[in-house]
């Protein structure tokens, strides 16, 4: 057992699997010599070798198509997308490619890759680097969709991913990387080393994709969150005193139905966190299909809490995250409605 | 004084519509024989000529000509021709079926049809093509089988794709033929990658990918030729220019100012024009890029000038935008006609022959087509419909297990 940030975690999942599996690399911007800019990939081309980690030109779709055409291939290839802001240039490769190959060809051809790419708000990155697009990757049928939001979960998870033969997008909560946060900017930033989700193994495991992981047991109200936003939810329950049951989904496609409506079967009241914003968004998924599943057991309307429908400001960044106040609102209004 | 007092915008115009004469003044054209052919092993930055010339092979008189003429056997020569015509059987028998409603759309390769039968004679079977929904010969030149690719154009019960594709969007791994989508440009990188990952593996396979001059204007088209000049991909990329984009000519997607062919320099890769109706300039242009590839020395642009004759698809009136005798005015005349005259001057092949040979290629797809549609046309006999759940992904989660569940009830 090592001490580890999420970032080393996410290293040691990929040096594990370069080690593994000699059909696994490693390409996208910067990745290479010089180790990523968020130091993802750093001595992953030292150890392996150029060939097994190095750099690609600046061109999403290019990486992606060519991922594609390698995992055809049988290879096994993880690509960075070094900002979660810039896939969209390879959407329609992610979209019309990888995740419908499989089904178009029946079966001939199938694109067992995986993109990294580090998402999500809190870092003064204005609108250009900070979106959570999670939502616009889970309504495409064929593609599966996860968010770390330990080091632990990061490393189990992001093997799991590789493993994978189906293309998998692996959403960093790139706030995270260095230390859990609980949505308090003022507050000095405090490092995953005092977390014991910083305990991570040097060696192989994997987190099957689909396992949600119960944070945080509680009777009154289940919160439904990934990513960054676990650790807001926890605070908010923390600080309100609420005793919510925190749900950290890891993976939201493909989603574990059943622990989510367990849950709220159990507490009859559920709100649904997410940094991305409202309209169309995750939770409204997670809303429709709890209200589908646990109509009969909800005592409170379906709550959502979630950025604004608007870019992410730069200035204005702590005004748009959904921080433990607005959480913590949230909890109030669902335990206290009446039916 | 070069300066204009107003600026106007160019919007082009191409040379002909219905009922004007057909002109293809604008294609640079030269005799066969004329053109160089350089070593394989040379380097591109010596063959920076070689987009704007024209490799043609077959003259006039059916004769080959100059460099790029390498003695191909008569097997070879036969098993083209055939392929072709059985191409050609096909595509307008199909026509003929959609025609009547038992499919629901269908897209011929009339004129094209030695630019993908030769290629396909000259990859190997570990290699890999990445076509277009126009380059059905390939599969043709390998003996696919003519009833897998009718069962697909009718979705029936027995179609190899289980209903999940449109017709001629086929799919064929074991004959190294990469899945089609209607999408245009996005597999060329699929292809890169796949060459990629071949060198990657110390393997000596090879890709080839198809698109059409008008899929050149694709964003995805100019990252695959970044990412094959950058890695070397062993790789061969053929643009087929057919002239038409559906109603668009060549000119709309850039064809006025320069060739196809020259896009290769900028990425410092040879690019190769090549007379797209010459069968035997297109194998020998082919093995050729196939010969640098599997040296290590990378990819090549090829061009391949040619024309569509046949309308876009089934859901197309070329009557409405081009002059409709533009095949018997195209200068590079019918890739069948081109072949069949060279093999008769070759003294290996008669009309008579020929004659029989059309009849054979006709009573095999009629026979095919029959037993097609004896499984069943569009919408007659399915696949089970529960299997529309599957290859979703490669373990169903509970949405599909749930859905399909829903579906039979």
């Amino acid at each position: 057992m090592a001490t580890m940030n999420m970032i080393q975690a996410i290293n040691s999942a990929l040096d594990v699997m370069l080690d593994r599996d000699p059909k696994a690399l490693i390409f996208g911007e910067d990745v290479g010599y010089f180790g990523g800019v968020f130091r993802a990939t750093d001595g992953l081309a030292a150890k392996y070798g150029a060939k097994r980690c190095f750099d690609a030109p600046i061109s999403e779709g290019g990486i992606i198509a060519t991922a594609i055409g390698m995992g055809a291939y049988g290879l096994r290839p993880v690509v960075e997308i070094q900002f979660a802001d810039y896939i969209l240039p390879a959407y329609d490769q992610l979209v019309s490619e990888a995740a419908r190959l499989r089904y178009r060809s029946a079966g001939d051809f199938w694109a067992p890759i995986t993109v990294r790419t580090p998402y999500g708000g809190g870092i003064f990155g204005g609108q250009t680097h900070s979106s959570s697009p999670e939502a616009i990757f889970t309504h495409v049928t064929g593609l599966k969709t996860v968010i770390p939001s330990t080091p632990h979960d990061a490393k189990g998870l992001l093997i799991a991913a590789i493993e994978e033969d189906d293309p998998v997008i692996f959403l960093e909560p790139k706030r995270i990387y260095q230390g859990p946060f609980d949505g308090h900017p003022e507050r000095p930033a405090t490092p995953w080393s005092q977390h014991p989700a910083s305990d991570v193994p040097e060696g192989y495991y994997a987190i099957p994709l689909g396992t949600a992981n119960v944070v945080r047991a509680g009777r009154a109200v289940t919160v439904l969150a990934y990513g960054t936003m676990v650790h807001v939810a926890l605070a908010a329950a923390a600080e309100t005193g609420i005793d919510a049951e925190v749900i950290d989904l890891r993976s939201l496609v493909p989603l574990d139905i059943d622990t989510v409506t367990a849950s709220v079967r159990k507490t009859g009241r559920c709100v649904i966190v997410h940094e991305a914003s409202r309209f169309g968004g995750y939770g409204a998924e997670l809303s429709a299909l709890v209200q589908e599943e646990c109509f009969y057991h909800l005592q409170a309307p379906i709550e959502r809490v979630t950025g604004w429908d608007t870019p992410y400001p730069h200035a204005f960044e702590w005004d748009y995250f959904p921080g433990p106040a607005r959480v913590g609102k949230a909890l109030k209004r669902c335990v206290e409605a009446e039916t | 004084m070069l300066r204009n007092s107003r600026l106007s915008l160019h919007i082009p115009e191409p040379p002909a519509r219905p009922g004007d004469r057909p002109d293809f003044r604008h294609l640079d054209l030269r005799p066969a024989g004329e053109t160089r052919r350089p070593e394989p092993e040379t380097p591109a930055h010596e063959m920076r000529d070689m987009p704007y010339a024209l490799v043609r092979v077959l003259d006039e008189d059916g004769q080959a000509q100059g460099p790029w003429a390498r003695g191909l056997p008569p097997e070879t020569l036969r098993k083209g021709l055939e392929a072709m015509l059985l191409t050609r059987a096909f595509d307008d028998r199909i026509f003929r079926i959609h025609r009547q409603g038992k499919t629901s759309f269908f897209m011929r390769s009339t004129g094209e049809e030695a630019l993908a039968v030769a290629p396909s004679l000259v990859l190997e079977p570990g290699d890999m093509c990445f076509p277009t929904y126009r380059n059905v010969g390939f599969l043709m030149a390998r003996d696919y089988p003519l009833l897998d690719l009718v069962n697909q154009i009718f979705s029936n019960a027995r179609d190899p794709l289980k209903g999940r594709q449109m017709p001629v969007l086929y799919s064929a791994r074991d004959y190294g033929f990469y899945s089609v989508s209607g999408n245009l440009g996005s597999r060329v990188g699929h292809a890169v990658g796949w060459a990629m990952a071949s060198a990657w593996s110390g393997d000596d396979r090879i890709a080839l990918a198809y698109i059409g001059e008008g899929t050149t204007a694709e964003g995805a088209v100019h990252e695959a030729l970044t990412f094959a000049s950058v890695y070397h991909a062993p790789a061969i990329l053929a643009i087929s220019n057919n002239q038409w984009a559906i109603s668009s000519f060549q000119g709309v997607a850039g064809g006025e100012e320069t060739t196809f062919a020259a896009r290769a320099l900028a990425y410092g890769l040879p690019g190769l024009r090549v007379d797209g109706n010459d069968f035997l300039a297109v194998h020998a242009a082919v093995s050729w890029a196939a010969e640098r590839a599997r040296s290590n020395l990378g990819a090549t642009l090829i061009e391949f000038v040619t024309l569509r004759i046949a309308g876009h698809s089934t859901s197309d009136d070329p009557t409405r935008y081009r002059p409709d005798d533009e095949a018997r005015a195209f200068p590079l005349g019918d890739p069948v006609e081109r072949l069949k005259g060279h093999m008769i001057a070759l003294g290996i092949w008669t009309p008579e022959d020929h004659e029989a040979l059309v009849a054979a290629c006709e009573e095999r797809i009629r026979a095919a087509v029959k037993q097609g549609e004896s499984i069943g046309t569009l919408g007659v006999t399915k696949p089970p419909v529960g299997t529309m759940f599957e290859d979703v992904f490669k373990t169903p989660d509970w949405r599909q297990i749930r859905q399909r569940r829903e579906v039979e009830g």
